[in-house]
């Protein structure tokens, strides 16, 4: 019923998209979030820990760092969509967009846009001042983008649970809130900043397992050229089996917003 | 086809509450409606089925003669909306807000930076349309958000609440802006919990209470419907209150009532206000009583709600008072 065309769907999405974007450039405490933050932790793990956590692998310490982070970052770029999402919501933005004759999925499709863009310009940046503090790839340049892809694609994967999340509850306050309660186990009880095997046991299980750790595995080998095929067979699966579950969640909550 | 809007027998349940339980309108062209309520009453959802936000459980509605339900993109070409909350992009300037939704209709580059400069001229916001809103003073950034729900050019607009939470005199400014809206003739339907609000701007006003019309008519009607004028004497010595009411009562056939702050005396008089108002006077006169003020009241649409209702307006509006349950929060319900 009321279906948009594809074009407009698109143009609509585009629209929203720009508009998101040039928030964030206006907010400085986005941009803080999104690429201050994260080089700090860059600098904070490469000289502050780093010297504390021993890694099996050749490079050592901030070649095993690097993947771990920009995965983190992505994860934490979302965010700022879950935040986003509810506080137009709660003002009403939504609403007034839902009484346009526009495409309704443009508030979803545009932001999940800008926000992919958001999460590229992210781990760009990380990824410059890896390369500065002493980070290199020890395979081609194939396995190096495919790593950055996998970065980018987990992040938007991750955004649309955080989408969820964000249309859910529509309030900033507890979508900050709530958001800690799980990406902060899941990012930091993986394998991004240390060993799993450095882990108690019990620990290791959980680690392990989770969808943070393979993700990582599958970057870190890509990065320093260790084999990854199965470690990225299985991160596409968890991808396409979280974005199967959430991706409809989410659009179905966001229709029952009135 | 002169009805803007036609609603028939309206229902929508939000679990076990009726947001609205049966609900009949009609808005000719041109004309402003009021809806007047108090907090939890119905408005909003009411708004909502109209504006094609969410669906009636039963009952028809049409707007620019489409339904609502099963014709929701042709209404909503016709429809602006303003909702409670001002919906603008505090980080962007004004300008920006309105390209934005003029982009969002589809209009070309070039055309959206001209729709958006005329808005902006229109409500008076051109001095600060490169600043970001979040600058702006509350009745600013509602001026933006109602030249936001005008950037499609509606012939129907909704404003839900459209002054709640501002300033006297900023809330007289919107008034303004609201009359030379309708200057233009759009059709317009408001909300309001503020009686003076609908007295001020509607041409037809319909009382809802938990989610039923109670009463509907214009104001005059309304206000005659519920009893005749008063006249209120005040008095310039506190010795003279007893006096004067024993007049007035036997003056009116009524019973006065003496407020001792105020040194105020009241009587209803009917319809013959203004002669029973000359007749006072001269009694007064004769019994050489000096009076601080005299004056005619008919019965504001206050009185209306109280004794349609057994219960004031406002009561809940404010989220410190004793009916909390009823307070702000509710409104996040209404929905």
């Amino acid at each position: 019923m009321n279906a948009s065309p594809i074009s407009e769907t698109i143009s609509d999405a585009v629209v929203i998209a720009k508009r998101d974007l040039l928030v964030w450039l206006r907010v400085p405490s986005f941009i803080f979030f999104s690429i201050i933050q994260p080089v700090m932790f860059v600098l904070l793990f490469r000289y502050v820990f780093g010297g504390a956590i021993n890694v099996p692998n050749a490079g050592g310490y901030v070649d095993f760092l690097m993947p771990g982070i920009i995965a983190q970052s992505a994860a934490f770029a979302s965010f700022g969509t879950a935040i986003g999402l509810a506080k137009e919501i709660q003002l009403g933005v939504v609403d007034r967009f839902r009484s346009m004759p526009m495409a309704r999925s443009a508030v979803i499709n545009g932001r999940l846009l800008a926000d992919t863009l958001r999460i590229a310009i992210t781990t760009l940046v990380i990824l410059f001042v890896g390369i500065l503090v002493g980070f290199r790839f020890h395979d081609s340049l194939l396995e190096a983008i495919s790593m950055i892809v996998l970065a980018i694609v987990f992040g938007v994967v991750i955004t649309i649970v955080s989408a969820y999340c964000g249309i859910a509850l529509k309030n900033e306050e507890s979508v900050q809130s709530f958001g800690l309660v799980w990406l902060f186990p899941l990012t930091f009880v993986s394998s991004a900043f240390v060993p799993v095997q450095s882990m108690p046991g019990w620990m290791q299980v959980f680690a392990n397992n989770q969808p943070v750790t393979i993700v990582v595995n599958a970057m870190r080998n890509l990065a320093l050229g260790q084999p990854s095929g199965h470690d990225v067979l299985l991160s596409a699966i968890w991808l396409i089996a979280i974005a199967a579950v959430f991706t409809p969640l989410a659009v179905r909550s966001f229709s029952k917003i009135s | 086809m002169n009805n803007a809007i036609e609603a028939y027998d309206l229902r929508k349940s939000y679990g076990q509450v009726k947001a609205l339980d049966g609900i009949d309108l009609s808005v000719e062209k041109g004309k402003i409606l009021g809806v007047l309520g108090p907090n939890g009453a119905g408005k909003t959802t009411l708004v909502k089925i109209l504006t094609t936000l969410t669906h009636p459980d039963s009952g028809r509605c049409l707007v620019a003669g489409f339904d609502v339900v099963s014709q929701a993109r042709q209404v909503r070409e016709k429809i602006g909306l303003t909702g409670q909350t001002t919906a603008i992009q505090e980080e962007l300037t004004g300008a920006e807000n309105l390209e934005i939704m003029a982009r969002l209709y589809h209009m070309p580059k070039k055309a959206a930076k001209l729709k958006a400069l005329e808005l902006l001229e229109r409500f008076d916001l051109v001095d600060a349309k490169d600043r970001a809103a979040k600058t702006y003073s509350g009745g600013m950034k509602r001026r933006l958000d109602l030249a936001a729900s005008l950037v499609g050019s509606p012939s129907i607009l909704f404003l839900d609440e459209p002054t709640t939470g501002l300033d006297p005199r900023a809330r007289i400014g919107m008034w303004k802006v609201i009359e030379n809206l309708v200057g233009g003739g759009t059709t317009l339907l408001l909300t309001t919990q503020y009686l003076d609000e609908a007295d001020e701007l509607a041409d037809e006003i319909i009382v809802i209470d938990k989610g039923k019309i109670i009463a509907k008519g214009t104001s005059d009607e309304l206000k005659r419907n519920i009893g005749g004028d008063v006249l209120n004497v005040q008095v310039a010595h506190e010795n003279d209150l007893t006096e004067v009411s024993l007049a007035l009562e036997k003056l009116a056939a009524a019973t006065a009532t003496i407020s001792r702050e105020e040194l105020i005396v009241r009587v209803g008089v009917g319809s013959r206000g203004s002669a029973a108002l000359a007749e006072a006077l001269r009694e007064l006169d004769r019994l050489q009583i000096s009076i601080a003020d005299i004056s005619l009241r008919r019965p504001s649409l206050d009185d209306v709600f109280l004794s349609l209702t057994g219960h004031a307006p406002t009561e809940g509006a404010n989220p410190q008072g004793s009916n909390v349950g009823r307070g702000r929060k509710k409104s996040s319900d209404e929905r």
